[in-house]
């Protein structure tokens, strides 16, 4: 593959895994089953697609995926971009992404929930997945592997079907290097992502491994899918063990080499002073998003549920962001028509922040933000937005009224 | 007065000479800046106004999500770049950035690099011999 043999894409795809697995010292590749690719426009820019259109210009045999790759949100729902009042060029760079895409054999699922919605990896497997909730939930929930793939990397693991074996494909990289015991068990989808928060700032990189006791039950697929995508989101960690609940941590013995380093402590009061940190829009909320992850069918339900019969505020934006799949089954199922009587707007293929935020936010005058995604609220900041973090009903509330009561 | 050498992890990319920007914080090109103005635009940065363009920029560590691989590439593309990402702890997104992107990174340093280097330090950072000196005159 790197003499050429199989095509220049193929051989460009080798070489730079080769420089990234030297640079953490991998002694190998492992193969790989499944890709997900993380590409939206606003993060490829007109030179990320010139790149995708110059791979997608070579013969098939070359430019093919060798695995099946799916991909990440894309930067514009093209069915919703105009009442968005979204520009006509980023649309036509998303037309032309998804082009290039298509031609390498990559299949356009669009969604950061892939775990929930298209082809959950079993134990064990190994794979190349490109968004970071994605990837900690598919190591930590699931107990297959992933290194976090970015965009690049994650299109070479497509064409050569394999990954540079460090950290997260390894046993050794998957024990635990830091000790959580939860006194208090989070109430609610944003108390979780408070939670993976916290601990994510406590953990630090990487290259920590967080473990987590004293949680009695089992949480829901949604509950660790809003806890981990905080915890990689504010920690960069892309694995957790939860005793008794992940599979690799069927007691705390499992997860420690060794004698277990004592454990912090972390409880309401630290919920609820994450939750402080992003204060209140108690004057007034412009936009109010549920994304970051992109919702399931049962949060769409739930929020279906509590936008029944009401209307929201007149200065005030609904945003909701799903995956093609869901939408389509909320679609099926009445529960879009349900949650857009209100006045809101129910995307798909897209998420939140992926979608020429800033921008966007400035031709809406979007500025005050009100999410129960403590991923969304961590990462909105940096796009001009003032956000505030709280749990589903509160934020519906808040819609309705145009500010927080 | 003599250069100070400073050995860490081999690296990514070309040598590099250029005067550092440091702060103790951590990295996403996602998160924490406005690429088409290239300054820091997350209000809670340490570097928040700053110009990071063509600087040797010193922090912490990687965090946040995947973007910053694309992201590096295309600020490259468009002469915005840093001319070294120099952090305490890379991720896997900032050397798959690096090497897709021709972004240099250097990493693991023998002492806590933001420390070592102050902003305005002239400094050469040699990713193959995995040494970053500071140049004192």
């Amino acid at each position: 593959m790197l003499a050429g043999k199989f095509g220049e894409p193929r051989q460009i795809a080798l070489e730079q895994q080769i420089k990234v697995g030297d640079f953490f010292d991998a002694p190998n590749f492992v193969e790989i089953s499944q890709v997900h690719l993380m590409a939206d426009t606003e993060s490829l820019g007109e030179a990320g697609v010139e790149y995708l259109e110059n791979m997608a210009g070579y013969d098939e045999k070359d430019r093919r995926v060798a695995v099946p790759t799916v991909t990440d949100p894309r930067g514009i729902d093209l069915m919703a971009y105009k009442k968005l009042n979204q520009e006509e060029s980023w649309a036509e760079l998303e037309r032309r992404a998804i082009k290039a895409f298509e031609a390498m054999g990559i299949l356009m699922t669009d969604t950061c929930i892939n775990y929930q919605t298209i082809l959950p990896p079993a134990f064990g497997e190994h794979v190349a997945f490109g968004d970071t909730g994605s990837v900690i939930y598919t190591n930590s929930v699931l107990g297959a592997r992933s290194n976090f793939e970015g965009g690049p990397a994650a299109l070479t693991a497509a064409l050569t079907g394999r990954a540079p074996r460090y950290k997260c494909h390894l046993d050794e990289g998957r024990r635990g290097t830091i000790r959580f015991v939860i006194k208090d068990r989070p109430e609610n989808l944003s108390d979780w992502g408070a939670l993976g928060g916290v601990v994510g700032k406590k953990s630090g990189s990487y290259w920590a491994v967080p473990v987590l006791e004293g949680i009695d039950g089992t949480p829901t697929s949604d509950e660790m899918k809003h806890f981990g995508a905080a915890l990689a989101s504010y920690g960069s960690v892309p694995i957790f063990h939860m005793v008794s609940a992940t599979p690799e941590a069927r007691c705390l013995e499992d997860t420690f080499d060794g004698t277990p380093p004592a454990p912090i402590e972390l409880g309401k009061k630290d919920i609820d002073g994450f939750y402080a940190s992003f204060g209140r829009h108690e004057d007034k909320v412009d936009v109010v998003v549920f994304a970051a992850p992109q919702m399931s069918l049962v949060e769409m339900q739930q929020l279906a549920d509590l936008c029944r019969g009401k209307t929201i505020h007149k200065d005030t934006s609904l945003i909701i962001a799903t995956s093609p799949e869901i939408k389509s089954a909320a679609n099926r199922m009445g529960l879009t028509k349900t949650i857009e009587d209100t006045g809101a707007m129910v995307l798909e293929g897209v998420c939140f922040y992926q979608m020429y935020a800033r921008e966007t936010g400035e031709a809406n005058g979007w500025k005050k933000l009100m999410s129960n995604s403590a991923k969304l609220v961590n990462i909105i900041s940096g796009y001009g937005y003032e956000p505030v973090l709280a749990p589903m009903e509160v934020c519906i509330d808040a819609a309705i009224r145009g500010k927080m009561s | 007065m003599s250069d100070v050498v400073i050995k860490g992890h081999v690296g990514i990319g070309a040598k590099v000479r250029g005067k550092a920007l440091v702060a103790k914080d951590d990295f996403s090109a996602r998160y924490d800046l406005d690429r088409i103005k290239g300054v820091f635009s997350r209000p809670a940065h340490k570097l928040v106004g700053e110009n990071y363009v063509d600087t040797i920029l010193i922090l912490n560590t990687a965090k946040g999500g995947v973007a910053t691989s694309w992201m590096l590439h295309e600020m490259n593309s468009r002469g915005m770049a840093p001319k070294a990402l120099i952090l305490n702890t890379s991720n896997p997104i900032m050397a798959q950035g690096a090497a897709f992107g021709d972004v240099v990174l250097m990493d693991r340093f023998e002492t806590d690099i933001t420390e070592a280097v102050q902003t305005g330090d002239d400094v050469t950072v040699d990713p193959a011999a995995g040494t970053l000196t500071i140049h004192k005159d």
